[in-house]
């Protein structure tokens, strides 16, 4: 009764969680060892893309701000990721340079100072949260602030990943421009194309994902989360209930956004490559429709959204390479008219399909009788 | 040691306009510690704007708007302050559509109401304790919800969303209430238990009702202040201010023709 939030988590579906869990703890590496062709990373990948969908949810299922920025949240802590990455190539690049190759190509002769930082490895790591964080938390003080809200921050947020898709497109700033960074060879003295590498990568992607699982059930259930939920519903009640909401909305809106960036920081090492295109708007928007696709504002369903939705992407690029944008617009037009809940809620609406199927039937029979 | 009496409530020469349009013209108004008021007036009088300066959603041009929370001595200005501010210092406000957590249930729109501290920490470490749970129950007996316990707010009737959202002010235990059309589309009964809600909360908060409907005004038998384009018409008991010629021919006169014609 107390602090229980919605009756949404039943043994049922913690069970069926649980055993994909342990399928994608133990059975994809399992799987990856047996067959040679299976790769872990592409399942890394989509662990990766399932965190970055809990971060929305987060902020768009239990909040209310459907926010357009997380793809450039992601992509920032893939960007500092693949710096430290970078430099961790040395020789061994096309230049045989110690500077990263696309430096040589632009007539670098020595390292730029804000680069020599991340030859640490933990400064990388650091910067994965930071940059992410201190990029939400000063456009989110902003927007909050002046009470931006609604379709308003969304068209804002979307503003802000455009123009820094088309900053990480410059030469300029040494971010590689529309190359990004790739041919990564090292993390952390491994060689990062072995199989040991990608199942160590793909089981700490597993872990974090478990993390990120673990903290929105947890938060959700405490005050703040039930407040956070309030401001979904209505934010003029909670504001005038005490509380300053622009505080509660900063705080989700910077978490999320490191939940991201750190999403991102695995994603990087597992797919090889990070350029802009990676921030882009349309990514973000392809982040929403895993969450809707998923069940918007439920624990599973973002984690579903993503896998499934990436798997049909994976299947139909291969096959049927001129389709996916009809194919997924589709999806997104279906799931927001007639599953409102997501595939996490199907059961339910079938169930409940059911029983008015069923009402409507049982009453006919004393009608034929009467008649 | 004594109930701090006198003024609680005081807006001096207050004038706000929007667009050039004065939506609150030169208004004054009192109200005294343990006051209930009615507020009336013709849509667009300035009553929700009035409403708004006092909660701090709209700053006004000129004029002062001061609370005496503890009597004389302690003076707060009201017009520095921002709405979670001022709601801390005891003001609870009633929207006129009820506006409550519709996914939540009611026990737990009533526990994110009280008033402990708010900060974030606060709410992410907070525990219930047995006296939270003591006074959630006695609220929800006070707002005849205690049926509804577990319900999602959502799922209520029009009237008890309201009495909720009654229930959710008095969760926050202000000093003074600011309660906008408590009564709108509610059936006869609801009305009635509106009404003796809060003739039962009076003396213990001080309240300024904001209603349009004339038997609900007079149920709860209060002074009444009339606003007419931003301004205070007439004070007084309901009596005396139908009878006041001006008064008639402005609000009161005009609905009775209405009704007539209805």
């Amino acid at each position: 009764m107390d602090l229980k939030t919605k009756s949404l988590q039943f043994g049922k579906e913690h069970g069926v969680a649980v055993a994909i869990a342990l399928f994608l703890l133990i059975g994809i590496p399992v799987l990856s060892s047996i067959s040679p062709s299976f790769q872990v990373n592409i399942w890394g990948k989509y662990l990766c893309y399932a965190a970055l969908a809990v971060s929305l949810n987060w902020l768009w299922g239990y909040t209310g701000l459907l926010c357009l920025c997380q793809s450039l949240f992601f992509a920032l802590g893939g960007y500092m990721i693949g710096m430290h990455l970078m430099l961790l190539i040395g020789k061994l690049g096309a230049y045989k340079s110690d500077l990263p190759d696309f430096m040589v190509f632009l007539g670098y002769k020595e390292l730029p100072s804000f680069w020599k930082p991340f030859y640490s490895f933990l400064f990388s790591g650091g910067m994965v949260i930071l940059l992410p964080g201190l990029v939400a938390f000063i456009f989110g003080w902003l927007a909050f602030r002046s009470r931006i809200k609604g379709v308003y921050f969304s068209i804002l947020s979307q503003a802000l990943t455009y123009a820094a898709t088309l900053l990480f497109f410059k030469n300029d700033i040494v971010m590689g421009g529309n190359n990004g960074f790739t041919d990564f060879r090292f993390i952390l003295g491994m060689d990062i194309r072995a199989k040991s590498t990608q199942i160590i990568l793909y089981e700490a992607s597993a872990l974090f994902l478990g993390l990120c699982i673990f903290f929105i059930w947890w938060i959700t259930r405490t005050k703040f989360g039930m407040i956070q939920q309030a401001v979904r519903d209505s934010e003029n009640r909670v504001l005038f209930s005490g509380y300053a909401t622009t505080a509660y909305k900063l705080f989700v809106f910077t978490v999320s956004a490191i939940m991201a960036g750190i999403a991102g920081a695995f994603y990087v090492p597992q797919v090889g490559i990070i350029n802009p295109s990676e921030m882009a708007t349309s990514k973000s928007l392809d982040v929403v429709v895993w969450v809707a696709v998923g069940g918007r504002g439920t624990l599973y369903g973002p984690v579903l959204g993503a896998i499934l939705v990436n798997l049909m992407k994976s299947y139909t690029t291969r096959y049927y390479p001129d389709y996916w944008l009809i194919i997924s617009g589709a999806i997104f037009i279906f799931v927001v008219l007639f599953m409102p809940n997501g595939v996490v809620g199907l059961p339910k609406q079938l169930g409940g399909l059911w029983t008015k199927f069923n009402k409507m039937r049982s009453p006919a029979e004393p009608l034929t009788q009467a008649s | 040691m004594s109930e701090p009496h006198g003024i609680l409530l005081q807006l001096e020469s207050v004038t706000k306009s929007f667009d050039g349009f004065k939506a609150i013209n030169d208004l004054t108004f009192y109200l005294d510690h343990g006051e209930m008021r009615a507020v009336i007036g013709p849509n667009g009088a300035g009553k929700s704007t009035f409403m708004d300066i006092v909660t701090g959603r709209t700053r006004p041009d000129e004029g002062t708007v001061k609370f005496f929370p503890t009597g004389d001595t302690n003076v707060i200005d009201l017009t520095s302050l921002r709405e979670h501010e001022i709601n801390r210092l005891g003001i609870g406000r009633k929207f006129q559509t009820p506006a409550v957590y519709e996914n939540l249930t009611v026990w737990n729109n009533l526990l994110i109401s009280l008033n402990r501290p708010r900060d974030l920490w606060s709410t992410i470490t907070y525990k219930v304790t047995s006296e939270d749970r003591d006074r959630i129950d006695d609220i929800l007996k006070t707002v005849a919800l205690d049926e509804q316990r577990n319900t999602q707010a959502g799922y209520l009737s029009h009237g008890k969303k309201q009495w909720l959202e009654i229930g959710m002010l008095l969760a926050q235990n202000p000093k003074l209430l600011l309660v906008d059309e408590p009564a709108a589309g509610m059936s006869d009964a609801e009305t009635e238990r509106t009404a003796e809600l809060l003739l039962s909360l009076k003396g213990k908060h001080s309240i300024v009702v904001i209603e349009h409907d004339m038997e609900f005004i007079r149920r709860l038998g209060q002074k009444v202040t009339v606003l007419v384009q931003g301004h205070v018409m007439k004070e007084g008991s309901l009596d005396v201010v139908s009878e006041d010629e001006e008064v008639r021919s402005v609000y009161l006169g005009r609905k009775r023709e209405k009704k007539v014609a209805a």
